[in-house]
């Protein structure tokens, strides 16, 4: 890419007026003429029978248009969830799930009925009218007693509670590494269950046009394609009737991914009623149904040298996959393949089991495994380091795969492109004055101080991703990504992206990218996405941090034949040699003569003319798609000092040191913001959140923002942020992936700071969420 | 029964029939379509729904539609005054302080009312100020700075008078 003044630049979002203005368009500022309205009726019962609905008093409630149970969907929606292979290619028992149950139900929040009325207070209303009758069954909470084989089951007449149980690498590869280790460290490490929380819930408008056997669908997604593929299929709509536009999304944080009941059931219910349906989740409603994250728990062991070398660990994963697997429930799994973080191992056996219980289905939340696999390994090293009492710093650089080792093949064959982890460490111990840090922890030691600098440096991969791993991970479809590039006769320029946005701020990073390669001004360039009416056959949305690594690349990609055929043209219009023309700030000139030139614009204008090189077609435009070679690897260091409160327990976060490493960077302005909320998310993790069920029942008791506590604008620290830029050779741009770095980082940067902190306790351990209760107690015990 | 309530909203005056038991925020999002004012939580936990009224941040979730009988309500439509942002928009564009925008006009709301009280706020009472408004995208960061460039912009001596309140009292 040529020398450039966009991109790399703080360049203020072109999404923000709108935003800011209130005049963005979430799913629930749409509105179509002569709309019902949804409510579902949800089982109160982590596992029941539904022995009987009686919907008598509601159908005869002000405004009801019509109560459905399973029974008027049969005929309307065919098939199952779909579940892909992602890491787990072959599953022992994925259980059939239907968008509404009809004789079992699975989870609290499992749909068994609708209503559609005239208003939405109509339809909640009329919900509340319905008697339904159930026949409760035991609930699998547990996730080692789900193992047990006289377990109740998740679900009747199951043979066993298992979903998956792979092992990736047997023990016994290990076997010989731990033999000749000199110390070996054992740690159970528990994954707190969250909700993603986006600011704004699903929702669902449909609109089936009978006559023209049309169906459009508004909802808030971040993959709209698939949601086209999925409902298409199972309404037995060709994928040419189905229309998805996703507009502005409120965040999605992995929860707006896959299929879910009601995307399905909407629809169905504006064929069924002859109207436009609209539904919009309560936000109990989303903490309930709304896939959850992690929910897992790890057995780890290391092997290392005395003198700090890390040899072998042995790691498995247990995973709760919730009452059915969710679409990517199997991604998570490769928290396994991800365990040995940024250091280089002997050998790493792996398993992971994947457990249904009767709670809502897991699935991929910001990171995805990857955040599990940071946790994990980062966790452990400071263990090691403990152990041997080495400064955790130490035990870092004295494993970590070296720059001059790239590309990289890891334990488990995947090929780490590029890095310099010890560069970023560097970078970041300076920003945190690690040496005066340790001096204060020593002196507030002595007075009782608990002060702690906690570690972690992580590496992520990204970028989904290269069709030889995806294509048979999703079942069929490679996640690649298209892009199409449109000039006007004027020479506007329109971009058609396949991934989404919702919060990344594509319009803006992705303009830039055009504008630059193409030198024309930024302002000719707009970008479109969230509707499978336009651009391209196929887009594949947004998540795992592949939207720039991947889709941006393939947009340039896209103006590179738009400046092929310009080359072509312009080079008829000067009467040139094609290979004698070339391309700069927006101008096709003959090689050495800057003066024989032709616009970009005259160019684009010539292009809808007649005067056209022998066999060459109207128009300006092109598609493309890239397959990337290999995933993208970020990297970097963030250290987190706590101090905690002797007397309550709580843990303060007195400093944040993130210093990540995306490759090259488009926006800065941008990359920041990504860190900010990925760190936040984590530290939520770390400190504040996890959805709570009760152990018998299985009700939820974490329904509720109240009761959820994500953290507010008081509990997040500033954050100091730098960046070292080690740019991909996976793609022409060089760049890696950003939306989840933080996320992936920050939660073992926390929990080692408290380890760390409460080391002179004898603590070695800390599970999250640590809470100020958890600490106190464990504090307590520590001290007795 | 419907009842009606008349409410002047960023300056012009509305009179409706509502339902008593309609929320504030849906009688502005549904009646009078002013869909910039959003519903994040349902509990008055995440603040998306703030507004001014007679100048006060209220979370319009938190009120009935006829309890606004006679009062002066400000929405985010209200804030830009012909076609320019008001500086506390301005700033949260300039800081990148929104990703998603979905909580964006309840803080840009609760910032405006924090100003109003409080022209220069530190850093920890910017924090206490805007307890009340949930982001998930931001982790607060740039909120705070765009918060602390609105206040500078809102109280150099160059500054425009802007009108933060629609009530002006």
């Amino acid at each position: 890419m040529a020398v450039t003044q966009l991109v790399g630049a703080k360049i203020h979002r072109r999404e923000d007026p709108r935003l800011i203005t209130g005049h963005g368009h979430y799913i629930d500022d749409f509105v179509r003429q002569g709309t019902a309205y949804a409510a579902f009726i949800r089982s109160p019962h982590a596992h029941a029978r539904v022995k009987s609905i009686d919907v008598t008093d509601a159908s005869k409630a002000p405004g009801v248009v019509g109560v459905y149970t399973a029974r008027d969907f049969k005929g309307q929606l065919a098939g199952t969830h779909p579940a892909a292979p992602a890491f787990v290619a072959e599953k022992k028992y994925v259980p059939e799930r239907f968008p509404i149950a009809e004789k079992e139900v699975c989870y609290q929040g499992e749909i068994v009925a609708a209503v559609l009325a005239e208003t939405k207070g109509q339809a909640a209303d009329a919900a509340n009218m319905i008697q339904v009758e159930y026949e409760e069954l035991p609930a699998v909470m547990d996730l080692e007693k789900a193992l047990d084989p006289k377990s109740p089951k998740a679900h009747e007449g199951a043979a066993d509670n298992v979903c998956w149980d792979l092992t990736y690498t047997p023990p016994d590869l290990t076997e010989a590494a731990f033999k000749e280790a000199d110390v070996v460290v054992k740690q159970r490490i528990l994954q707190n269950r969250l909700a993603p929380v986006p600011m704004e819930p699903r929702g669902v408008m449909a609109e089936y046009e009978g006559f023209d056997k049309k169906l459009t669908i508004w909802m808030s997604s971040q993959n709209p394609h698939f949601i086209r593929l999925f409902v298409s299929g199972s309404m037995g709509l060709k994928e040419s009737q189905v229309r998805v536009i996703s507009p502005d999304v409120g965040g999605g944080f992995g929860s707006k991914i896959s299929p879910y009941p009601e995307d399905y059931l909407v629809p169905a219910l504006s064929r069924l009623a002859e109207r436009p349906v609209k539904w919009i989740e309560t936000r109990t409603e989303s903490i309930q149904n709304a896939t959850h994250g992690r929910g897992q728990y790890y057995d780890v062991e290391v092997a290392a040298k005395k003198d700090g070398t890390l040899l072998a660990m042995r790691v498995t994963q247990f995973l709760d996959v919730g009452a059915y697997a969710g679409t990517f429930s199997a991604f998570q799994a490769c928290a396994c393949l991800m365990a040995g973080g940024a250091y280089k191992w002997k050998g790493i056996s792996a398993r992971t089991v994947g457990i249904l219980t009767n709670r809502v289905p897991t699935d991929p939340y910001r990171g995805a495994g990857r955040p599990e696999a940071t946790h994990l390994v980062e966790r452990m090293v400071d263990l090691v380091a403990g152990e041997l009492k080495m400064d955790p710093v130490e035990v870092r650089r004295k494993n970590f795969i070296q720059p001059g080792e790239f590309p990289f093949t890891q334990n488990f064959g995947l090929v780490v492109d590029s890095g310099d982890y010890e560069k970023a460490l560097d970078v970041a111990l300076k920003l945190v004055g690690y040496d005066d840090l340790r001096k204060k922890q020593a002196e507030g030691r002595k007075s009782g101080k608990y002060l702690g600098i906690g570690f972690s440096t992580w590496i992520e991969l990204c970028g989904f991703g290269p069709s030889a791993a995806t294509a048979p991970a999703t079942g069929g479809i490679a996640l690649v990504e298209s892009a199409q590039v449109r000039v006007t006769p004027t020479g506007s320029v329109i971009v058609y992206t396949g991934t989404h946005a919702h919060g990344q701020g594509h319009e803006t990073t992705f303009s830039q990218i055009v504008a630059d390669q193409l030198g024309v001004p930024y302002e000719n360039v707009e970008l479109r996405h969230g509707d499978t009416a336009e651009g391209t056959a196929f887009g594949y949305g947004t998540y795992g941090s592949r939207s720039l690594a991947v889709g941006g690349v393939a947009i340039s990609k896209a103006v590179g034949k738009v400046i092929d055929k310009g080359k072509k043209l312009a080079a008829h219009m000067l009467e040139a040699a094609e290979e004698d023309v070339v391309y700069e700030h927006g101008s096709f000139h003959v090689k050495g003569s800057p003066d024989k030139a032709k616009a970009f614009g005259e160019v684009a204008f010539a292009s809808y003319g007649m005067n056209l090189p022998s066999g060459m077609e109207q128009g300006l435009e092109a598609v493309a798609y890239f397959d990337p070679p290999n995933l993208v690897w970020p990297f970097g260091t963030h250290i987190a000092v706590v101090e905690i409160d002797a007397e309550t327990g709580n843990a303060q976060l007195v400093k944040y040191v993130a210093v990540d490493d995306c490759g090259n960077i488009i926006n800065p302005l941008i990359v920041d913001g990504q860190i900010h909320g990925g760190v936040a998310q984590a530290i939520a993790q770390a400190l504040y959140e996890e959805v709570v069920y009760d152990d018998d029942t299985g009700q939820l008791k974490t329904g509720t923002l109240l009761d959820y506590s994500i953290p507010g604008i008081g509990e997040i620290p500033a954050m100091i942020l730098d960046h070292t830029v080690t740019p991909s050779p996976t793609n022409d741009l060089g760049v890696k992936g950003i939306g989840e770095a933080g996320t992936i980082a920050a939660s073992a940067a926390v929990i080692n700071a408290i380890c760390d902190a409460l080391s002179p306790l004898g603590i070695k351990h800390v599970d999250m969420p640590a809470s100020p209760d958890k600490l106190w107690k464990q504090m307590k015990e520590a001290r007795n | 029964m419907k009842q009606k309530v008349a409410t002047t909203v960023n300056g012009r005056r509305h009179e409706h029939e509502v339902e008593p038991r309609l929320l504030l925020v849906h009688h502005l999002r549904d009646n009078l379509g002013l869909t910039g004012t959003h519903i994040g939580c349902d509990t008055s936990q995440c603040g998306a729904c703030t507004i001014l009224v007679d100048g006060k941040a209220v979370k319009s979730c938190t009120m009935f539609a006829l309890q606004a009988e006679g009062k002066n309500l400000q929405t985010i439509e209200g804030l830009a005054k012909d076609g320019e942002l008001h500086p506390i928009q301005q700033a949260f564009w300039d800081e990148h302080g929104l990703q998603c925008g979905y909580c964006t006009p309840g803080f840009i709301m609760a910032s405006a009312y924090l100003l109003s009280q409080n022209p220069n706020p530190t850093e920890d009472e910017i924090r206490k100020g805007l307890e009340g408004n949930l982001c998930r995208c931001t982790g607060y960061v740039n909120i705070i700075k765009a918060v602390q460039s609105a206040a500078k912009t809102m109280s150099s001596p160059s500054a425009k008078k802007t009108t933060v309140a629609a009530g002006g009292n």
